[in-house]
């Protein structure tokens, strides 16, 4: 457990200090924002309908320009092959380092994303909503991240690569993550559903992660 | 033992073994693989063939330290904050200790990234003392450090061997020490 | 199986079932195509156009199943370590790949007249797109790595992963479907299908498979071949 929690604060202090923290996360949805009104057209009513939508997307986009990177340091300086000889399995060292995406990049970008919405006329009564819905969301798209990241750990420019693994497994998602703020009917049962996933990918990303990374040992 | 590494056979047939207490240094020409063999026993690298036990067991990648080239430091945190994360992730072992081991208690609030390679190379070390591993597994453990931090290496290698450790090390034939044996590969 | 193991044991079934596929193949396909153009009608409301039918349905079908065997073949090498699972798996990828490319350019065709547009977003159109997708990926993690052990591995867990991923798209999609379409274009497949349709329809399908088995085999042999001349070579510059 101390080496897990190890792990977890190292990544999450080495993600604020490189700036590919929260401030570089929010900085970088800011520049979205600012760009969108001027691919779409300023038309405000345009712009509150698509509002929620396009937070999935930013938050899609800064996974993954991070996603490549997460273990991909670990890999180079050789600071894989001692996590390999601790006794925390390496299963769990994926899971650490995932949730340490998660606080870097997605909870940030979660909870900053529908309050700044504002800037594209957002429906006011939806942010707590959206709020809770892309937490859950960046949950698992951390997760997604992680498994991508381990499979191109040791890929130079494996950044295309890791957004054409991540985006069909980022369908589902987006699919109830934005039917939550959509429809009056099913709300409840898309938090939920997006909670299952949620959990199925905190589930299934340590097995496949660490199962990726073996392969780079040898 | 055999190791295949990217479809090419590295070394095969080779078999050694160590008592508690002894060190053997492994001697061989640039790619000989004096690396892979330490990754191998380290369990870093499958083996191709034969066995490999410490103990009579299998399964010993908990009871090795490997100390590769690549040294696994974080540029933008502090000497001491590498080692205590290193401390955590081993589940024990003296922070205050092994700082003083290779003379790093002035360096310890010090960010890794500004320190020389000697430097480095001794904060990287000084984990060996952290571990408390049976088997210590050095490839060219004495690559940038001056004499001094040598003569430091080789009194914690002989202390470690007196406590009963084993140590397997990769040189070019300029071991500070006399070692139990020697394998060439 | 294990007698596959052995590269020649393998070379010589395969080099012995090959052409009895492929006549196999070819005739299938005369059979179920003269049916399907000339011995089936014409739906009363889609008229000709229901035809493309007969290539659509079995391509995705195909696209689907190859892809769930792809994951068969990955689980299989992980359990049975069998040196021609992964090889299986690999040669099956560019396969599904196309016939999901397929099902998705004979959909779009059929479209047009029957929907006026090339390409909706239903739930079954999207869910084939990311299929293929989850195709393309697979494929590009064994051209990414030079070694194609640890390239194996990856493209396992890739295919695994996809493999969970399937049945989720295809229930998000449905649900999202249902959310913001009515079906009623989508679901004009009319009455419960004909036995004069269902025949052609039928054999077209056998056809379409024993396609898929006799490339399959023949990307399979290409595999086997690549990896013994790699082996062949790296021996050679190793004996220097």
């Amino acid at each position: 457990m101390t080496a897990f929690l190890a792990i977890l604060v190292r990544d999450v202090k080495l993600g604020f200090r490189q700036g590919g923290g929260a401030g570089a996360a929010i900085a970088f949805i800011l520049s979205v924002l600012v760009l969108l009104p001027l691919a779409l057209g300023p038309d405000q009513n345009l712009l509150q309908r698509l509002a929620p939508g396009l937070m999935w997307l930013s938050l899609l986009l800064a996974v993954l320009l991070t996603a490549d990177r997460l273990f991909q340091q670990d890999y180079e300086d050789g600071t894989l092959d001692g996590l390999v000889g601790i006794a925390l399995p390496l299963e769990l060292v994926c899971l650490a380092k995932a949730l340490a995406h998660f606080f870097t990049v997605g909870l940030p970008l979660a909870i900053a994303a529908p309050l700044l919405g504002i800037l594209v006329n957002i429906n006011a009564a939806l942010i707590p909503l959206l709020m809770a819905a892309m937490v859950l969301g960046a949950l698992a798209l951390s997760m997604l991240a992680a498994i991508g990241g381990a499979v191109t750990a040791g890929l130079r420019r494996g950044g295309l690569l890791v957004a054409l693994l991540i985006l069909p497994l980022y369908v589902p998602v987006l699919v109830f993550g934005q039917s939550v703020t959509a429809t009056e009917q099913g709300r409840a049962s898309s938090l939920l559903v997006l909670l299952a996933l949620a959990l199925i990918a905190v589930a299934v990303q340590p097995i496949a992660s660490a199962a990726a990374l073996r392969a780079y040992l040898r | 033992m055999a190791c295949e590494r990217n479809g090419r056979v590295v070394f095969s047939d080779i078999s050694f073994r160590l008592e508690a207490g002894q060190s053997a240094e492994l001697r061989g020409v640039n790619g000989a693989g004096k690396s892979s063999l330490l990754r191998v026993v380290a369990g870093l690298v499958p083996l191709a063939g034969g066995t490999l036990t410490l103990n009579g067991e299998s399964e010993f990648a908990t009871q090795c330290h490997y100390a590769g080239h690549l040294d696994g430091l974080k540029p933008a945190m502090t000497v001491l904050e590498n080692l205590q994360f290193w401390e955590d992730c081993f589940d024990g072992g003296d922070v205050d200790a092994a700082l003083a081991a290779f003379a790093l208690r002035d360096l310890r609030d010090v960010a890794v990234q500004i320190l020389s390679a000697g430097q480095r190379r001794r904060l990287a070390l000084s984990r060996l003392l952290l571990s408390h591993r049976t088997l210590w597994l050095l490839d060219e453990p004495m690559t940038a450090l001056d004499a001094a931090s040598q003569e430091k290496l080789y009194g914690h290698m002989k202390t470690h061997l007196a406590q009963g450790g084993m140590i397997l090390v990769a040189t070019h034939g300029d071991l500070g020490f006399v070692p139990h044996q020697v394998i060439a590969l | 199986m294990q007698v596959l193991a052995n590269p020649h044991r393998f070379f010589s079934i395969a080099n012995r079932v090959m052409p009895l596929l492929w006549v196999l193949t070819a005739m299938t396909f005369l059979v179920a195509l003269y049916f399907a153009f000339f011995n089936s009608p014409a739906d009363y409301q889609q008229g000709e156009t229901v035809r493309i039918m007969y290539v659509h349905v079995p391509s995705a079908t195909l696209a689907l199943g190859i892809y769930l065997l792809m994951a068969l073949a990955s689980v299989m090498a992980i359990v049975f370590r069998h040196p021609l699972a992964d090889m299986a798996a690999k040669a099956a990828a560019p396969l599904g790949a196309a016939f999901c490319f397929l099902a998705l350019v004979t959909g779009a065709l059929w479209g047009k007249p029957m929907w006026g547009t090339w390409w909706v977003w239903d739930a079954r159109l999207t869910s084939m797109f990311v299929l293929m997708l989850l195709y393309l990926g697979y494929m590009a993690v064994w051209k990414a790595f030079d070694d194609p052990s640890r390239a194996a591995v990856l493209a396992r867990v890739v295919a695994l992963v996809g493999v969970i991923n399937v049945p989720i798209v295809k229930f998000s999609v449905d649900w999202w479907n249902t959310l913001h379409q009515p079906a009623s274009i989508i679901k004009a497949s009319g009455p419960a299908i004909h036995s004069t349709i269902l025949w052609p329809l039928g054999l077209m399908f056998l056809a379409f498979a024993l396609l898929f088995l006799s490339t399959h085999l023949l990307g399979l042999k290409n595999l086997v071949r690549e990896q013994r001349l790699r082996a062949a070579r790296m021996k050679a510059v190793h004996a220097k």
